[in-house]
């Protein structure tokens, strides 16, 4: 870890020189080729709502802004739709390296200002572990309920139960124990911390 | 023919109308589906978002099932079937994850079947001689727009099916059952569905993006092949927006399954605009 003064503004940033290194050996993926052309940015759907565009992220990684990278809202709000993957010329898959940030994010017990999001992810999956199969009015639910914002969507939640697209009572899977032993064996995620 | 069928959460929930029109043209076209026993969720989005071994690893459990029936397997939703395609590729290349996974479930993997999506399987196994051969209600005068979606064509080396710019099959499938296929802007743009929950304004302002240009293209409604695409731009545009189907229930309609029950749960109501067609009988 180093502290550098950015000549320009005077800033003082942090940089982690092995940063890229390490990104590269969890998700697998080469970043360093990466250009800058723009196309991730470009084609990015979610790019508007972004803090920081695809590519700027990628610079982010070269550069060892390991702090700024961890706390964007950007690896959060990646829909995974592979837009970006798809179009790189250097194909460097990007989707594959937001997730890894994100997962460092996590163990690193850092919180984005997408903290919803994460939210979102740990009752999905606790979800999953106690039912085999996701049932929406208890993810609904007690999503909602846990970012205080239990009124969103009330609606349209009620107007899908109309139509019969919400099961009241959610359905278990028989050998859930799978899921369990599963749970218990990748659960705590076996990566490193920085 | 046989192929092993995994319907992911979706359609035994929010998408019921993809998995009964589903169930209702793959037996009248002659395909016998037989479901993964006691599948799991597949773990998309929050698996691999928040864990990446966790999130192969809840795919790999309904691979290792489905390998087991000893059948090609087909899945319907987009999001399920790309996430397989990853896990199968991971459980190949990493010998740690596959040998836990094996200890775990008590049954080797050789990943020695095809995985499919639905698409793919009506389109290139079918064919559109043999649909077209049992079209008895052409769903004439439908202008519709085809909406693909995200994972379902890209990329393309993990899906290996159709264009990943430019897909055709579902324009082709249109054509087939006698309705009209127009050209647009916005047919593999992403409508944000992984975020459907968390952030509605991002969903909100996509989903609307999209129908916008379905509308702008002269379209009346709107064909997908995606659980997640279907309830976005169905739930997320508002009033005044475009039905969105399923095209196993256009391909239903076609064949001449009486298909009420799939229709009656759209959110956007898409019985005026069919029965003002003659494609369904009014009440």
């Amino acid at each position: 870890m180093k502290v550098i003064t950015i000549a320009k503004t005077g800033d003082e940033e942090t940089v982690e020189p092995g940063f890229a290194e390490l990104v590269q050996q969890i998700s697998g993926k080469e970043l360093r080729q990466c250009y800058h052309c723009l196309k991730c940015s470009a084609g990015c759907p979610i790019n508007f709502a972004m803090d920081w565009a695809p590519n700027q992220i990628i610079r982010m990684v070269q550069l060892g802004l390991q702090e700024r990278v961890l706390s964007s809202s950007t690896i959060w709000l990646c829909a995974s739709c592979e837009t970006c993957s798809t179009r790189c010329p250097n194909e460097v898959d990007l989707p594959t390296i937001m997730d890894t940030l994100k997962e460092m994010a996590i163990q690193n017990g850092i919180r984005s200002q997408q903290a919803g999001i994460q939210t979102f992810h740990r009752v999905f999956l606790n979800c999953l572990r106690e039912y085999g199969r996701m049932h929406e009015v208890s993810l609904l639910a007690l999503y909602k309920l846990l970012t205080l914002n239990p009124f969103e969507d009330m609606g349209l939640g009620i107007k899908m139960f109309r139509k019969g697209k919400l099961n009241l009572l959610p359905s278990r899977i028989e050998n859930v124990h799978e899921l369990e032993t599963i749970f218990r064996t990748f659960g705590e995620s076996k990566r490193s911390k920085i | 023919m046989k192929l092993s069928y995994f319907p992911g959460c979706s359609l035994d929930g929010t998408a019921k109308e993809y998995g009964s029109s589903t169930s209702a043209i793959c037996q009248a076209l002659g395909l016998e589906l037989i479901e993964v026993p006691d599948w799991n969720c597949c773990g998309a989005s929050s698996g691999h978002s928040t864990n990446y071994l966790l999130g192969q690893a809840l795919a790999a459990r309904n691979l290792i099932l489905a390998e087991k029936q000893g059948l090609d397997m087909v899945v319907a939703c987009a999001a399920c079937f790309s996430r397989f395609k990853k896990t199968n590729i991971a459980l190949k290349e990493n010998a740690e994850l596959r040998g836990k996974m094996e200890e775990i479930m008590g049954i080797p993997y050789k990943g020695s079947f095809q995985i499919r999506h639905l698409l793919d399987v009506i389109y290139n196994t079918v064919g559109l001689e043999t649909i077209k051969k049992e079209v008895t209600n052409p769903l004439k005068d439908l202008r519709l727009v085809p909406y693909y979606g995200c994972v379902i064509v890209r990329p393309h080396e993990l899906t290996q099916f159709d264009d990943e710019e430019q897909p055709q099959v579902i324009d082709n499938l249109i054509e087939a059952i006698g309705a009209e296929s127009l050209p647009w802007s916005d047919k593999t743009e992403c409508c944000g569905a992984s975020l459907a929950l968390t952030r509605v304004d991002i969903v909100k302002k996509l989903a609307r993006g999209i129908v916008e240009m379905a509308k702008e293209a002269g379209a009346q409604a709107i064909a997908t092949a995606c659980p997640l695409c279907q309830a976005n731009l169905d739930m997320r545009y508002g009033e005044d927006g475009l039905p969105v189907f399923y095209f196993t229930e256009l391909l239903g309609l076609a064949l001449g399954i009486e298909g009420k029950n799939w229709l009656e749960r759209h959110i956007t109501d898409p019985l005026p605009l069919l029965t003002s067609l003659n494609l369904v009988k009014g009440e």
